[in-house]
């Protein structure tokens, strides 16, 4: 690797050919403000469109001031990143942003967490030089079920376009208008719920400012809790606890289970439950579909393979609307948020005996999407949805600290039973190839009869976007693709569509990193470290699980023995599975 | 081939076409044939003859009778007299405006004297829709010699030795940019003609292509040999129909004549051209937004480097250059580097061709040598302000170029020169003001412009051009204050500095050129609330003349907010706080009382 040697402010620096200006500042420990600038390390991904010039610096013998996140440094530069110049211009352009951004900070939902308000902060911005005439950019706003647009916000930092297009390449966003008018929108400025959004909420993710955020539940669940007519039931998804902490600055990895259901059962919730139960289910739902389908394979009879994994709302959206061809190859599975919805409305109301219209069913999830996915007609008996309604993890960091509670006083609790109830292959279900590696367990002894030795399938495990591995089921070797990230995804469909895919399974997760890294999470800001801190958070809890593996889940087997049957049963396929719909968009154009 | 003993030069360009100049060959070509002269007559249509003040122009060979103003229905007139019986019809002449002579041959002119023709060399001379034509003057010449006796290097060392620079606005030089793009190996390379001509009242780029659209076909082919390309396309706004249309004929013919695609002129080398359209986004000029647009895109800049030549076109080597620095590589190549260097100055070597308009005499396209004072080519070429009104200011180089004053009109025009003087060269647009002319209205105009056409990608070009443009408006409108003044100093500084790409780095320069050459007119502006050329309206103010005034009550009845107050038979008196400055005071009043302050 060939190296350049180069100062910045003053202090000597080598750094290798084709490293930014950004970049060898912060091996000195110079900390130059950006606004639009993100980099995805582990996607080798990097969000660098250099236009909100905010970390501009002066080069020496360059006439103007150079965009340090994306100029590369060259032998000999000498670099300012403080003089008078830089500082006025940063505080200048900053001036401009502020001036067409609304003022309604106290009242954001980002407050707090907006990146353009600590810029403002950091540079001490007082005074927005002739405000009473300085005009603003003003778009509608956009409600869908799950995000939230509001434009006025947008800073043009293109964040949330790299997301849609380069990571997830769904491409619903991109730049629209020009000039003082431009922002980011899908085409022709038509609404979400009308576009091919999947609602991954990776935009939301990464949006600096207020421009993008989540619908939020939350007053509409306080109402429940406070309805004494209503019995609430709460359910959580397995990667909140693995980063529910982080918001209380706990370090990433933390895991907060036990305190969890803690604050939930003080927030009010007459039943804490666990999604991980649900996933138990998916378990036994998807895991005979996949022996099904690979038994009718290995006697020749037809089927289709492979089969993809369904429990992620956002891959759903995804493969419905980008791969109508294809919608017959996913399990139909529900995923463990309605499953855990039908379970609840049926088998434990009936148990406890209240009323469908009596029950309250929310759940945390990690996600936006599931936001979506809740009020799908498909889940819903007389209009009455099966989950009620789906709160992020960030939305119960709110809530808990609204309700003068912290986190790290509160007692580690046990979830209540028989909903509760749940193995170490349900909790897996938050990390990329958790899903496959649980129904591997089950499938394993299902298929062969026999007790698995190792429990861990560490082949299934990581981060790589696309990860391929066997899985030996005595002799006959189970081919498993796994992707995360809805680009990495398009990649594997690409191949069944052209028929040159060889898996017999494919999990698929919307988000890079899988739930962990889910749009309703707490911000990691695109770093990876935190997703494998929360990703071994889960298999820790995994491994000191006493029960590993979902068809041994005791309450499972209660459930099928009391309710269902077995798996695929009639009353499984109607309360647990589903069907897809064709929602490619059909754009007519005009003769 | 039928021999002719005289040809009727007809102008084609967009302008002389619009006011009827298709017709006046139509009428030409069918009185010819009612005379049985076309025979012997050759009515041709060419490109702009550049006087567009003046058009539609009919130019008579070879005794280089040069008619003005030309009318469809004179057409008659002229074969019957002129072609005919031999005598020129003197009410189309020119009149020169010192001497009110008559001029029959556009050498006497004064548009004319001064200017040197190279880019525009062919413009006005051949029929551009027929090649051959081009080919009997030397086209294709130099694309063959290239071809035939010289090697990709041998090419670049003579554009190098012409030290042509790029006429597009940037004034980098052609030769290294050539250079720059032959090192970079790569499965395909592509050159661009850059044909987004987007600044307001400039079209050379337009007449070229009208007029002499080989020359840049020859010269896109002699460039992608130099640079290994075989692949050329022309991006050209949509808005130029006929320049697209004759680019169309011009490549079909090249192609069918084997000087465009394969084995060109039994070599083996090989290059063709397509076109691809812009929808007018002025920022598209901007190379590496030129080129996102080509790629279907958003027209957006990114930021440089890499350059183009290294990764451009779907991120192959691409060497991006403007109509008019093409159009001068044929020329160059034939007559050598040594000789285009001999015109001009010595760091800007050859002419450029300025698009001439505002309050000036002799609107139109011109082509001078480098080194030409402001002063020669506004009022020897462009025959001085109109209506004998005294000259104020000058803007060059487009809307982002500066404003130069009375002081700089000896200043010799070179690229760096003008950026001394706080202006630029641009592509070549030349608009000259009055003393009706307001400066900070200027300045506001031409934010209005830069606003309007900015991409929106960065910040400080997205917000700060707007906030520019408030300011000034405040300060129109009489509302701005000292600080105000200072505030846009700042303003456009830091945009300079921060912006992404040319034209954010340009867009400040008509404020920051207005308030160092127009200080007192800003101070005007904001300390006396007064703006001296009359055309900020809010700071006119509607006044009675009291030795006037006889109290006839006419203007109080018509003013229609009852801004107007007094007794009968006595004088009247206007409430500035009221009047709304229609205007209707002034009509009515008989005795000549009632003025503008």
């Amino acid at each position: 690797m060939q190296f350049v040697k180069l100062t910045i402010d003053n202090k000597p620096v080598e750094v290798p050919v084709g490293t930014t200006i950004y970049k060898a500042a912060k091996k000195l420990g110079i900390d130059i403000p950006v606004l639009c600038y993100m980099n995805l390390e582990h996607m080798g991904i990097e969000n660098k469109p250099a236009g909100c010039r905010i970390c501009v610096v002066e080069v020496e013998g360059r006439k103007n001031l150079a965009p340090s996140c994306s100029t590369n440094v060259t032998e000999g530069m000498v670099v300012r990143t403080n003089t008078m110049r830089v500082l006025n211009a940063r505080r200048t352009v900053l001036e401009f942003l502020l001036s067409d951004h609304p003022k309604d900070c106290l009242i954001c939902p980002k407050s707090g967490r907006c990146e353009l308000q600590d810029l403002a902060i950091k540079l001490g911005v007082r005074k927005i030089h002739n405000e009473e005439i300085a005009e603003m950019s003003t778009y509608k706003k956009d409600f869908s079920p799950s995000i939230i647009r509001d434009l006025d916000k947008c800073v043009m930092c293109r964040r949330c376009e790299t997301m849609c297009n380069d990571v997830q390449t769904v491409g619903t966003l991109s730049a629209i208008n020009r000039g003082f008018m431009s922002a980011v929108a899908p085409a022709f400025e038509m609404d979400l719920i009308k576009s091919t959004c999947t609602y991954c909420g990776q935009c939301v993710a990464v949006c600096p400012t207020g421009a993008l955020t989540e619908v939020d539940h939350t007053p509409e669940l306080v109402r429940a809790l406070a309805d004494p007519k209503k019995v609430v039931v709460v359910q959580t998804a397995p990667a909140v606890r693995a980063a529910l902490g982080e918001e209380f600055g706990m370090p990433a990895g933390t895991l907060v289970t036990g305190k969890m259901v803690a604050a939930l059962r003080r927030l009010g919730f007459d039943y804490v439950f666990d999604t991980d139960f649900a996933a138990d289910l998916t378990i036994l739902e998807e895991g005979t579909e996949l022996l099904d389908r690979l038994t009718k394979h290995l006697n020749g009879q037809p089927t289709k393979l492979p089969i993809l994994t369904s429990c992620c709302p956002g891959w759903v959206n995804f493969f419905e609307q980008q791969f109508p061809d294809l919608l017959d190859i996913p399990s139909t599975a529900r995923s463990p948020q309605q499953m855990f919805g039908a379970i609840a409305k049926t088998y434990f109301a009936d148990k406890i005996g209240v009323k469908r219209e009596d029950m309250v069913v929310v759940s945390i999830m990690p996600c936006l999407a599931k936001k979506y996915e809740c009020q799908r007609d498909e889940f819903k008996t007389d209009g009455n949805p099966d989950v009620d309604f789906s709160i992020s993890t960030r939305e119960l960091a709110h809530l808990i600290k609204e309700a003068n509670m912290d986190l790290n006083n509160m007692p580690d609790e046990d979830f209540d039973n028989p909903l509760g109830e749940s193995t170490g292959a349900g909790v897996i279900f938050g990390a990329t190839g958790g899903v496959i590696e649980a129904a591997c367990r089950t499938a394993y002894e299902v298929y062969t009869g026999k007790k698995l030795d190792k429990v861990d399938f560490e082949q299934l495990r990581g981060l790589e976007g696309i990860r391929a591995a066997e899985v030996d089921f005595n002799g006959f070797k189970v081919k498993i693709g796994i992707a995360h990230g809805l680009g990495n995804a398009r990649k594997l469909l690409e191949d069944i569509r052209k028929g040159k895919s060889e898996f017999h399974a494919i999990e698929i997760m919307a988000c890079p990193g899988g739930c962990v890294g889910g749009g309703g999470q707490p911000l990691h800001h695109g770093n990876s470290e935190i997703l494998a801190k929360r990703a071994a958070a889960l298999y820790r809890e995994d491994a000191n699980k006493p029960i590993r593996k979902s068809h041994e889940n005791p309450m499972i087997i209660e459930l099928y023995e009391k309710f269902l049957g077995k798996p695929m049963s009639h009353k499984a396929h109607e309360l647990l599975h589903t069907h897809y719909h064709d929602r490619s968009p059909k754009i007519k154009i005009k003769d | 081939m039928a021999k002719y003993s005289m040809h009727l030069l007809v102008c084609g360009g967009t302008g002389c076409r619009s006011a009827h100049s298709a017709k006046i060959t139509e009428n030409f070509k069918n009185e010819l044939d009612a005379s049985n002269l076309s025979e012997t007559i050759q009515v041709i249509e060419t490109g702009c003859f550049g006087f567009c003040e003046k058009g539609p122009i009919v130019k008579i060979m070879p005794d280089n009778t040069f008619y003005t103003q030309v009318k469809p229905e004179d057409i008659k007139e002229i074969v019957a007299e002129h072609l005919i019986k031999g005598r020129k019809v003197t009410r189309l002449l020119y009149i020169d405006p010192e001497k009110k002579e008559k001029i029959e041959d556009s050498k006497h002119m004064g548009f004319y004297r001064k200017q040197l023709r190279i880019a525009l060399r062919n413009c006005g001379f051949i029929d551009p829709e027929n090649i051959d034509e081009y080919i009997a003057r030397e086209g294709y010449e130099a694309l063959g010699r290239c071809l035939a006796e010289m090697t990709p290097q041998d090419v670049i060392n003579i554009v190098k030795e012409s030290g042509l620079r790029g006429r597009g606005g940037g004034g980098f030089p052609t030769g290294l940019k050539w250079e720059f793009a032959s090192k970079y190996q790569a499965d395909q390379k592509y050159v661009v003609c850059n044909a987004d001509e987007g600044d307001p009242g400039a079209f050379m780029d337009r007449s070229i292509l009208e007029g002499d659209p080989h020359s840049v076909i020859e010269a896109m082919a002699i460039c992608g040999y130099a640079i290994g390309a075989t692949k050329g396309l022309v991006y050209i706004r949509a808005e130029y129909p006929l320049a697209i249309k004759r680019l169309q004929i011009a490549i079909k013919q090249a192609r069918e004549y084997g000087l465009l695609g394969k084995n060109i002129l039994g070599s083996n080398f090989e290059f063709d051209i397509e076109l691809r359209y812009g929808a007018g986004a002025f920022v598209c000029g901007e190379e590496t937004a030129l080129i996102h647009s080509m790629e279907g895109l958003r027209g957006e800049p990114t930021v440089k480097p890499p350059f183009p030549a290294e990764s451009g076109y779907w991120g192959k080597p691409t060497n991006v250059n403007n109509v008019e620095t093409f159009a001068n590589i044929p020329v160059i190549i034939l007559k050598g580097g040594k000789w285009f260097r001999s015109i001009g100055t010595e760091k800007s070597p050859g002419t450029k061709v300025f698009a001439l308009a505002g309050k000036i005499n002799n609107v139109g396209l011109i082509e001078v040598p480098m080194g030409i004072t402001l002063r020669e080519v506004i009022f020897e070429i462009g025959g001085g302000i109109k209506d004998g009104k005294k000259f104020k200011a000058v803007q060059t180089g487009g809307p982002s170029g500066g404003c130069l004053t009375e002081k700089h009109l000896d200043t010799p025009i070179e690229f760096d020169t003008l950026i001394a003087a706080g202006s630029m060269m641009g592509s070549g647009g030349m608009i000259v003001m009055d003393e009706d002319d307001c400066m900070v209205a200027v300045a506001k105009f031409y934010l209005e412009f830069t606003v309007e056409e900015s991409c929106g990608k960065c910040a400080p070009c997205r917000i700060g051009n707007k906030r520019l443009h408030e300011t000034l408006e405040k300060i129109c409108k009489g509302n701005g204050t000292r600080e105000d003044i200072e505030l846009l100093q700042n303003m456009s500084r830091v945009i300079k500095d921060t912006a992404l790409c040319g034209l954010g780095q340009t867009s400040p320069n008509p404020v920051l050129s207005t308030i160092d050459n127009f200080w007192d007119e800003y101070i005007e502006h904001v300390d006396q609330k007064k703006c001296r050329a009359g055309v900020c309206k809010d700071l006119m103010q509607y006044v009675i003349r009291a030795e006037n005034c006889v109290g006839c009550t006419a203007c109080a009845r018509v003013c229609p907010v009852g801004a107007i107050s007094g007794e009968r038979k006595s004088v009247h008196k206007i409430d500035p706080a009221i009047c709304i400055k229609c205007g209707a005071c002034i009509e009515k009043c008989k005795f000549d009382a009632i003025f503008i302050q």
